[in-house]
Order: structure tokens, then C-alpha cells, then sequence
């Protein structure tokens, strides 16, 4: 295996310590995106999760400021950011959309105002770059703790709201009647989303995270035939394509002569492949097949 | 002091939505075991008195008694249908087993118990033969069980249910009519069920609370459905017709142009099966 891998790769990928902090954070985050994004595309709240992603930018940027730990920038962002979508949201699903459309509005607003100071105050062009895009190898490890810290409690968070974070999202007025908070689990619910869009924004950075968090998770629902074992292949979808991506990545600095292709490009490159391959009708054939008669289903929308 | 209230009390409850007075000191109570239709025309509150009922809905005066005082965990409650996407990978079994325990915190544990409760609740609904199927993938009639189950699993005292048969063709609406009085009887439940059709419940129904005007007239079917007292509820001479089985409530605008009426109350439509 070991030398398998040695001939397809550069020596020395697996014992620098950039690309072992790459493997151990960039791993971590695609497990969290991948079980927080399979219930994120289930509510139907795909648009939140990506404004989440995006506005989490502006935390990142202050924390490049401040000489912060980039990740608690993220994370805090992501938190205010969910707060106040939770609060100006109502119940009707276009009315979401638009409290969604606002926060994302201010929070880019703010994230350009902070990108502009760090790269005036710092006289450098990268904090935009890195805090948008990632860039996986200059990770500093005083991140792993608090990476881990995060990661652990979205999954535990998941683990513990699992039945009613299904159920409102089968319909708001069958867990109501079960006695289940809706509007809280609701908020609960983007407050992991902010957790895992948070660590996906260290690795493949801010506007990125989307990918991270909705592909696998698409290309999961397509194949799997419960949640539970949607939320596993989403996280192993996602580690594959971000541990895939790293080792092209650390490859790629030989083909191209010293420059290398951004981690980032190859992670979400490999997801969209993913999803290409899943997306393809074969399994909706098969599925029509076996019963016949039963094609016309369900309008898609959500009420 | 508790007063004498069956399994449901709904208490001079008036409900006004947006200024709008819905309903209008309703006022009535069931008792253990009765099913009843709950009848009105399209926008009367047949679902703004289910949703009270749910607590859901504030009544602006007037109060919902339920026996035991835990409301929800004596309510069953199906609503008219939930909007899936079927490439969600959730099984009507999953639909079922959350009826039980959706509302619990932690990782559902794969007990046997449980699977024997889901296997029971979906034989005696008649969804055995889609159990391992995707919720959006179901049909109207099919979905209906679904949810039938699903709020069954706990054994309520209380069952409430909006519009089961609405879409459903003729032979569903009496399977699901009969469906609904077995299960009654063998749960010893009280049932509450809002059409807008009162005739396919006449042979299951043993009261009713018809809605009219935001009021509501209530009682024994054969007591609330009679000239006069219709006619006190609608506020104009109604006449009720019993013909091969079926009741037709006509309206005495009916038939010479009052279309208002006809669209407030599709039943002046006269119809022949
Ligand atoms: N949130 C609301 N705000 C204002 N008015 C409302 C609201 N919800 C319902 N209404 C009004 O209350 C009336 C009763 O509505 P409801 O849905 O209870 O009728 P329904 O008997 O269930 O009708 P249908 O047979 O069409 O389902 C309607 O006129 C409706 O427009
Ligand atoms: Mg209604």
C-alpha cells in the first residue's frame, strides 16, 4: 500500500506536518459538513447553509485583523449570522428566504469592508484569498484543538436532536403535535451548520464550504436509502474527495513546476465529479422500473 | 371543581385571524368513543377549529378542555398531506417509527420492540405492502394510511383528522371511512374528522359538528341534520333532503341564481350520484 502510494505520490507528503494538520482538520470538516449537510439539504435549507458559508467570511477576515485563531472568527460569525436568521425568519418558507437574503447581504457588506482593511492594513493580498478560498497547508496548528473542539460537539449535537431535526423536517406540523420545539430545533440546526461551514472555512475556505457541505451530501441522498445511512456516505464522500484532494494537490507542485493547484480547487473539483457520476438517471430508471405505475410522483415542492 | 367534559370540551371558543372573526362561541364536547364528522363548506374553520383544538391556535375567549389535561400527548393528528420530495430517503416504516418516538432526544436505538410496534401499526393500516417505500413516493391514498399509522402508534384518546378524504376516489373514501371506524372501536378512540362531504361518513358517523357562519350546530347526526336547525345555522331557509341514502342540504337561493350561496356552501349543489 504504503509503497503503492509512494509511486503514484511525491515521497514525503505523509510526514510533513502542513499536510498532516491538511489530513486530520480537512478530514474532520468533511465529516461534520457531511452529516450536518445531509439534514441541511432534507430541511431544505441549502440556501441557508451556503449564506452561513459566506457570511462566516467576515469572522475570518477579523480574525486575520486581530491575529486571531481564524477558525474562532468563523465560528462567531457563523453564530450571529444563524441568530439573526433565526430571528427575522417566519414561518412561510419565501419570507425564510428573504431573512436568509438579508443577513447574507450585510454580512458579505461587512466581510468586503474587513478583507479591505486587512489587506491595506497588512500590506499583504492574501488574507482575501485565504480567507475565501482556504489555503489548506499553512493551517496553523493551534487550530486542531479548537477544530476538534467544534467538530465533536456538531456530531454530538446531531446525535442528540436526530429524531426531531427528522421529523420537523418531514413536516413542522407532525413534530409540533409530538410536542417537539420546532422553531428552537430549527435554530439548533443552523447553529451546527455554522459549526461545520466554520471548519470547512479553514480548509477550503469561506465561499467554498458550501461545496463541502451540500455535494456529498447531494450526492448521498441520491444513492442512499435512509438518513442514518446518507450521513455516513456523505462523510465518507467527503473525506475521500478532500484527502484525494490533498494528495493531488501536494502532487501538483511537481507537475507544474513549483506552483502547485490550490487544495481547495481539487477537493471541490473531486465532489463535483461525485456528483456528476450520481447524478447521471440510472438510479431513477431502476426505481421506475420496479414499479411500474408509480412514476408520476409528488410534486417536489415544500410547503 | 371538573366539570363533566368527555374526552373533548371545546368551550364557547371564538377565534378571530387577522381582525377576522373565524368562529364564533363554538361550543361542544365529545365523548369517549364518538366519531364525528366535523362538516362545513371551504373556508367555514374547519381547520381553524382542528388547529385550536392542537393548541396551535389561541382562542381570542373560550377554552379546549382535553381530558387529562396533556393535550398532545392525547392527540393523534393527520393532516391533510405533507409535501415530500421523494428523493428523500425517508420510508413510510421511518414515517411510522416517528410517530412513536420522533419527539425523543438521542440516536434511535434498533429494538426489536419497536420494530414489532412499526410492523403491527403498518399491518393494521393496510401499509405493509408499502412499508419499505419513500414517503414522497406514496399516493394520495397511500400517504393517507402513512400518516393514518403514524399518528396511531402512540394510541391516542383522541384522533383528529383534516380532510382525510379529500382526493381519494370512491372506493378509497369508503376503505378509509371503514378503516377509521374499526381502528376507533379497536383503540377505543374518540375521532374528530373535517369534510366538507358529510355523506360518505353517514354510515360510520355517530355525531356531528356542523359549521356554518363561524357557528356551529352539534349533536347526534339525525339531530343536526334537520330543516330547522340548519336553518337556524345558515341564517336561511335550508331544506334537507334524505334520497337513496344520501342527505342533500339545499339552500332555498339554490337553483334560482344565488351563486354566493352555492359557492359558500357547495352542498346546495344539488347532486345526483
Ligand atoms: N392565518 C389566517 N389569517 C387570516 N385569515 C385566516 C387565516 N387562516 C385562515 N383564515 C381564514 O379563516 C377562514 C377559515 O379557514 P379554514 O382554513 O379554517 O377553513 P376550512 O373550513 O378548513 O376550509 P377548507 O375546506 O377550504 O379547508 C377562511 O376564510 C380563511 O380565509
Ligand atoms: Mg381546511
Amino acid at each position: 500500500m504504503s509503497s503503492l502510494l509512494s509511486a503514484l505520490f511525491e515521497p514525503g507528503w505523509n510526514s510533513s506536518e502542513p499536510v498532516l494538520t491538511a489530513v486530520v482538520i480537512g478530514g474532520g470538516a468533511a465529516v461534520v459538513s457531511g452529516v450536518v449537510g445531509v439534514l441541511t439539504v432534507m430541511r431544505g435549507q441549502s440556501f441557508a447553509g451556503h449564506a452561513l458559508a459566506d457570511v462566516s467570511s467576515a469572522g475570518g477576515a477579523a480574525a486575520f485583523l486581530l491575529g486571531l485563531n481564524p477558525l474562532l472568527g468563523f465560528l462567531l460569525m457563523g453564530i450571529i449570522a444563524a441568530a439573526g436568521m433565526e430571528s427575522f425568519s417566519a414561518h412561510r418558507i419565501r419570507e425564510r428566504d428573504l431573512a436568509t437574503g438579508g443577513v447574507l447581504g450585510a454580512g458579505l457588506g461587512l466581510s468586503a469592508l474587513l478583507l479591505y482593511l486587512d489587506v491595506t492594513s497588512k500590506s499583504t493580498t492574501g488574507a482575501a484569498i485565504t480567507v475565501m478560498f482556504g489555503s489548506m497547508f499553512a493551517m496553523p496548528p493551534s487550530v486542531v484543538p479548537l477544530a476538534l473542539a467544534v467538530g465533536t460537539s456538531a456530531i454530538l449535537a446531531i446525535a442528540l436532536l436526530y429524531r426531531p431535526l427528522l421529523l420537523s423536517s418531514l413536516d413542522p406540523a407532525l413534530a409540533r403535535v409530538r410536542g417537539v420545539p420546532v422553531r428552537l430545533i430549527g435554530l439548533c440546526h443552523l447553529l451546527v451548520v455554522a459549526f461545520a461551514v466554520a471548519l470547512s472555512a479553514v480548509t477550503v475556505g469561506a465561499i467554498l464550504s458550501t461545496a463541502l457541505l451540500i455535494g456529498p451530501a447531494a450526492v448521498a441522498l441520491r444513492i442512499a436509502g435512509r438518513p442514518g445511512g446518507a450521513m455516513l456516505l456523505a462523510a465518507s464522500i467527503g473525506v475521500a474527495a478532500t484527502w484525494g484532494g490533498i494528495l493531488i494537490a501536494y502532487d501538483s507542485y511537481d507537475w507544474t513546476g513549483g506552483h502547485g493547484w490550490p487544495v481547495s480547487f481539487c477537493i471541490v473539483t473531486i465532489i463535483f465529479l461525485a456528483y456528476l457520476a450520481a447524478g447521471c438517471p440510472a438510479r431513477d430508471k431502476v426505481r421506475a422500473a420496479a414499479r411500474p405505475g408509480k412514476g408520476s410522483v409528488q410534486a417536489a415542492g415544500r410547503g | 371543581m371538573r366539570e363533566e367534559s368527555g374526552v373533548l370540551a371545546v368551550q364557547r371558543v371564538s377565534v378571530s385571524l387577522s381582525g377576522r372573526r373565524i368562529l364564533d362561541e363554538v361550543d361542544f364536547a365529545l365523548h369517549g368513543g364518538a366519531f364525528c364528522g366535523l362538516i362545513g363548506a371551504n373556508g367555514s374553520g374547519k381547520t381553524t377549529l382542528l388547529r385550536t383544538i392542537l393548541g396551535f391556535v389561541t382562542p381570542t375567549s373560550g377554552r379546549v378542555v382535553i381530558d387529562g389535561g396533556r393535550r398532545l400527548a392525547q392527540i393523534g393528528y393527520v393532516p391533510q398531506k405533507i409535501v415530500l420530495d421523494p428523493a428523500i430517503p425517508m420510508r413510510t416504516r421511518d414515517l411510522v417509527g416517528l410517530g412513536l418516538d420522533g419527539h425523543r432526544l438521542g440516536l434511535p436505538l434498533a429494538a426489536r420492540a419497536r420494530r414489532r410496534l412499526v410492523d403491527a401499526m403498518l399491518e393494521a393500516v393496510g401499509a405493509t405492502s408499502f412499508a419499505e417505500q419513500r414517503v414522497g413516493e406514496l399516493s394520495g391514498g397511500e400517504q393517507q394510511r402513512a400518516l393514518i399509522a403514524h399518528a396511531l402508534i402512540r394510541r391516542p384518546r383522541l384522533l383528529l383528522l383534516d380532510e382525510p378524504l379529500a382526493n381519494l376516489d370512491i372506493r378509497s373514501i369508503a376503505a378509509t371511512v371503514s378503516l377509521l371506524r374499526r381502528l376507533a372501536l379497536e383503540y377505543r378512540m374518540t375521532v374528530l374528522l373535517s369534510t366538507h362531504d358529510m355523506n360518505p361518513l353517514l354510515p360510520a358517523m355517530d355525531c356531528i359538528v356542523y359549521l356554518a357562519n363561524g357557528r356551529a350546530a352539534t349533536g347526534r347526526t339525525e339531530d343536526v341534520v334537520r330543516g330547522e336547525v340548519l336553518s337556524r345555522l345558515f341564517g336561511e331557509h335550508v331544506d334537507v333532503i334524505r334520497v337513496h341514502g344520501r342527505i342533500l342540504v339545499i339552500a332555498a337561493g339554490a337553483g334560482n341564481g344565488a351563486s354566493t350561496d352555492i359557492e359558500r356552501n357547495p352542498e346546495h349543489v344539488v347532486q345526483v350520484p
